[in-house]
């Protein structure tokens, strides 16, 4: 029944109050006093942080906030200096990023990971969890794991129809365009059947055109029942798509609410108009990083 | 001599001895080059167990070839852990100074080490065990039309493709499988296979094995062959050779190192042949037979750069591959 | 691709046709031997017999004399066997490496160098642990910082273009190869500059053939296709080789040495021995290494250096030059791995494979230093290259380099990041 998890979700954080680290009635993942530091810098210092079940989190915040920094410490891809986390109640602080990934908590990238030189299909199939060809002693024996591809085949096709990349199957990914590589690493990441998935800026250099069909699709992963926590710029989406908005800014959460209590929140308008400057800046950096990539 | 014992010199050197040897080396590296992306510029220290393994245990400790084939490859395991443990956490340019490093401390040990030969290597027949097994009818040379062998190289050369052409059917096997799909997916992304829930660590290892065992197998048939180890062999330009050989033929394709080798080989005996054709024939007089030596060298440098520049995807690539390779 | 293409080729014929003419004009002379004979503080014995002998019946001889040399003329090039009469050597010494040699004489004369192995120090390839001694632990530690200066020098330029670049430059060592040669070049007949004004002549024009030269012709091209790093990488291995055997093929094989100061005797210093060359050039060293230092750290350039190391884009973004910062890291890199050659060459001798053995030893270096790091190329050249010869205590003689690499190995284990390094940032 479409809408049913969301109602429950909003529901439940409806009337929450909206300072930062604040207790959620039925969290999936919990962080205590985590701290990053690169140099004299402290990228992060996220003293308390909930996320709740079902529900789709947006993590925001001006440039250099620490958001992605956060991200790869909660999925394993960075070391903290200090603090730990729990998933599902289990602590997780020192768990490696396979493991976690296959307990449940998948992550995407901000620059798209598609491997470029494989073909979508193969992409897909790599997201698949406990193959038994994944053996090496066992791969060389075809008969232990054709059976077992052909339903990973089977499932990576449905997911691909659904997020309209069918027709790429058999095209190395690296021929996609960025929107479509986005869509791929968010298919490919669901082959993990997840129960919580961690987008890192899915919107980013995705065409508006498919901008409508992603928020669609992270939607209907919540009504699958993953729950959803992504880093995004894009404050309209954010507002579109969040039940919850966390706002980071200089490695700490600074407000926490709904997004219409969080766009009006004074801290939150200080924290943005505070880096205006360095927003601007930023921007153009970024472009002329990707423009080097690209 | 003429133009057509140059080019039969050419074709017996591109199917021969020297091409097998190298030839599974560079199988070796194609698992941890060309699949996995694991830069292994010491994969003639993989060699050099092999043959040394065979020196050593077979004329100093008097032991089957068989037995000290088991040691050599159980050696070869343990060398590849010595070489990932500290090194497959890191960047890829890590693996690729530690295992250059380690081809030339073996190569330096070797040399000054007298248990291991020292500096005059061990001589002997150490590969009696393998040719008391030879099959073909007892007679001096056998001649398939140009070609011409001695009883026992024709032993060697057909043992050293039918063992080839299982380890490419091993390969092949490897790397249709879900597994093999897991190496490629480190090749391009490591960061993204770790986030689909794959051990990269376990996956990276067990490529370095396995393409180590590769070049430690052309070890022993090194030894068996020739009959003879020597610590100067084991150079680190052995393993360039390799990297040419295999983005000649194509990285990545079951087939590349093969075709890579045999055109590889082919070619610079072709030249160096012909250029001593034409020494000795008057007709170059700038250059002695002697500075021939060198000359090959510089064309399998250049080679490479130009490769590897212009068509990184070698002679099997797939030209819409490549056009991606853009990393 | 098609201008990248001819552009290549124009450089590898442009290299071509540049060392035929070098080598043409260096090796014009008369072929001929000349046999070095010294004794284990490079002083030349004067007195003893060298004969030269081909397989086509030439038979030739000579004396060294005071300056330890015979030279003994051949009818023509090929190959010669020179053999020094041990029974002239004094003391019963003997020849280290046998008192026989087979070389191969193109044109000109061809240096053979016979040095008398007086049973301590470097002497045979036997552990030498036998008598550790103060004196021979200062001997070992004096020479150990000389090869650090020597290793410093083409660190820095191989951290600095990593840094900048992200290449890891397997063709470095070559670059003081080709330092070591060009010097050569303007220092031996006809040309024959004195050493005084072949050297720094040398060191510029290195700088600018081959770093400056190099960057335009291939790497910012390569840059401009995006060719990735591993690709760049094996690229730098397809030149090493093609530089090396370059050499080899117009230079020969055989080790030579600059006209001056080729066997300048050492002097004593409290215990240890040192000849004045090496403390100039070590003096140079050290103010070279000092002025690009603090040029790195204190000018507008060397600032923009540092900062494209830090982050290539944000020094791009920030409106720093970034292609003329790496051309001028390629100049320098280039210069202080020429003049690195030059010192290797000066008190050692100058061979086409001097490059490559350093190599790995220049990598152990910003390996254990941190890679990329400036002062991290500095630090770990001094700690290899003290090991290097502090080990030949306790291990024979030709291990002294795997003692540097194991270590290298052993660092990683424990810190991956370098001494100097810092752990890298993920995602």
């Amino acid at each position: 029944m479409p809408g049913d998890i969301q109602t429950q979700a909003v529901a439940a954080l409806a009337g929450l109050p909206t300072d930062p680290g604040v207790a959620k009635p039925d969290p999936v993942l919990v962080a205590n006093a985590v701290v990053r530091r690169f140099g004299g810098l402290t990228a992060v210092d996220v003293e308390h942080a909930e996320f709740q079940r079902g529900a789709i989190t947006a993590l925001i915040g001006p440039n250099g906030a620490g958001k992605s920094t956060f991200f790869n410490l909660l999925s394993g891809f960075d070391k903290a200096d200090n603090g730990n986390w729990t998933y599902n109640g289990v602590e997780v602080s020192n768990t490696a990023p396979h493991k976690l990934a296959r307990k449940g908590m998948v992550r995407t990238f901000q620059l798209t990971k598609s491997l470029s030189r494989m073909t979508v299909m193969d992409n897909m199939r790599l997201g698949a969890t406990d193959q038994t060809g994944e053996n090496m002693l066992l791969s060389i024996l075809p008969f232990t794991w054709r059976a077992q591809e052909k339903e990973v085949t089977r499932r990576a096709t449905e997911l691909l129809e659904r997020f309209n990349l069918a027709a790429k199957a058999d095209d190395f990914a690296g021929s996609l365009s960025g929107g479509q590589r986005k869509l791929l690493e968010m298919a490919r990441a669901l082959m993990l059947q997840p129960e919580l998935i961690m987008l890192d800026e899915p919107m980013a250099g995705v065409n508006p055109a498919l901008k409508q069909s992603l928020l669609d699709h992270i939607r209907d992963i919540r009504e699958e029942g993953t729950t959803v926590v992504f880093v995004e710029h894009d404050m309209d989406m954010v507002r579109d798509v969040s039940d919850w908005v966390v706002v980071m800014a200089q490695g700490q959460i600074i407000a926490e609410g709904t997004p219409t209590s969080v766009m009006g929140d004074q801290r939150v308008i200080d924290a943005y108009l505070g880096a205006h400057h360095d927003q601007q800046l930023t921007a153009t950096g970024e472009a002329l990083t990707e423009g080097k990539q690209a | 001599m003429d133009i057509a014992f140059v080019l039969t010199q050419a074709i017996t050197q591109a199917i021969g001895v020297t091409a097998i040897i190298y030839l599974l080396a560079t199988m070796g590296l194609n698992i941890q080059f060309g699949y996995t992306g694991l830069l292994n510029f010491g994969q003639i220290a993989f060699v050099a167990v092999g043959s040394y393994g065979i020196g050593v245990f077979v004329i100093y400790r008097g032991w089957s070839l068989w037995a000290s084939i088991l040691v050599a490859l159980v050696l070869s395991v343990i060398l590849s852990l010595i070489l990932g443990v500290p090194t497959l956490r890191l960047r890829a340019d890590y693996l690729a100074i530690v295992t250059i490093a380690t081809g030339e401390i073996m190569r330096l040990a070797t040399k000054s080490l007298d248990p291991l030969g020292g500096s005059q290597g061990i001589s002997g027949k150490m590969g009696d065990d393998f040719y008391a097994l030879n099959p073909f009818p007892e007679q001096d040379r056998f001649e398939f039309g140009p070609l011409n062998f001695s009883r026992n190289d024709l032993w060697v050369v057909v043992v050293g493709w039918v063992v080839i052409a299982l380890l490419l059917l091993l390969t092949w096997a490897l790397m249709r499988s879900p597994w093999g799909r897991i190496l490629k997916g480190i090749r391009e992304d490591e960061d993204a296979v770790r986030s689909l829930g794959k051990s990269t660590y376990l996956r990276k290892m067990q490529a370095l094995v396995l393409g180590g065992l590769f070049g430690t197998l052309a070890g022993i048939f090194w030894a068996v062959a020739k009959q003879s180890v020597q610590p100067d062999s084991f150079v680190p330009d052995f393993t360039f050779f390799c990297y040419t050989i295999l983005i000649l033929g194509g990285a990545a394709r079951v087939l590349g190192p093969v075709l890579g080798a045999i055109i590889f080989w082919f070619l610079l005996v072709f030249i160096e042949q012909f250029l001593i054709l034409l020494v000795q024939g008057g007709t170059i007089t700038f250059l002695s037979t002697t500075q021939i030596g060198p000359i090959r060298f510089i064309l399998v440098g250049v080679g490479l750069m130009l490769l590897m520049i212009f068509r990184p995807q070698g002679i099997l690539g797939d030209r819409k591959e490549i056009r991606l390779d853009a990393r | 691709m098609h201008r990248g293409a001819t552009r290549l080729v124009l450089l590898v014929l442009g290299a071509f046709v540049a060392l035929f003419a070098l080598s043409g004009v260096a090796n014009a002379a008369d072929p001929s031997v000349t046999a070095v004979v010294t004794d284990a503080d490079k002083t030349p014995i004067p007195g003893v017999a060298v004969s030269v002998t081909s397989a086509d019946g030439f038979s030739g001889t000579g004396t060294t004399d005071d300056e330890g040399v015979a030279t003994v003329l051949v009818p023509a090039s090929g190959k010669y066997i020179v053999t020094v009469d041990e029974a002239t050597v004094p003391d019963g010494q003997s020849i280290k490496d046998g008192p026989e040699r087979t070389v191969n004489v193109l044109t000109g004369d061809k240096k053979v160098f016979f040095p008398v192995g007086s049973g301590d120090g470097d002497g045979g390839g036997d552990t030498g642990g036998s008598s550790i001694t103060l004196s021979r632990v200062l001997q070992l530690v004096v020479d150990g910082i000389i090869l650090s200066l020597l290793i410093a020098l083409a660190a820095l330029g191989l951290n600095l273009i990593f840094g900048t670049t992200g290449l890891t430059n397997f063709a470095h060592g070559e670059l003081l190869t080709l330092g070591a040669f060009t010097t050569l070049v303007l220092n031996a007949p006809p040309i024959g500059l004195n050493i005084f004004i072949a050297a720094p002549l040398g060191v510029l024009l290195s700088a600018l053939l081959w770093g400056w030269g190099q960057n335009q012709l291939i790497w910012r091209p390569l840059r401009r296709r995006q060719t990735g790093l591993i690709a760049a990488m094996i690229v730098t291995i397809g030149m090493a080789i093609a530089i090396r055997y370059t050499l080899l093929l117009f230079f020969g094989g055989a080790p030579r040495s600059y006209e001056q100061f080729a066997g300048q005797p050492g002097v004593e210093i409290g215990p240890v021995f040192i000849t004045p060359k090496s403390m100039v050039l070590s003096t140079i060293a050290v103010v070279v290494l000092i002025a690009t230092v603090l040029w790195l750290r204190n000018s507008r350039i060397g600032k923009a250096t540092r900062a494209v190391s830090d982050n290539p884009a944000l020094a791009s973004a920030s409106g720093v030059n970034v292609e003329r910062v790496i051309a001028v890291v390629w100049i320098l890199g280039a210069g202080l791995a020429a003049y690195s050659g030059v010192f290797l060459g000066m008190t050692q001798n100058v061979i086409w494979t001097m490059g490559q053995y350093l190599l790995l030893v220049l990598f152990a270096s910003v390996v254990l230093g941190g890679l990329g790091t400036i002062g991290g190329a500095i630090v770990g050249a001094f700690v290899v290259g003290i090991t290097v010869q502090l080990s030949t205590l306790i291990v024979p003689t030709e291990l002294k380099t795997a003692a540097a690499l194991a270590l290298m190995i052993l660092l990683l284990l424990v810190r991956p990041q370098g001494l100097l390094g810092r752990p890298e940032r993920v995602g």
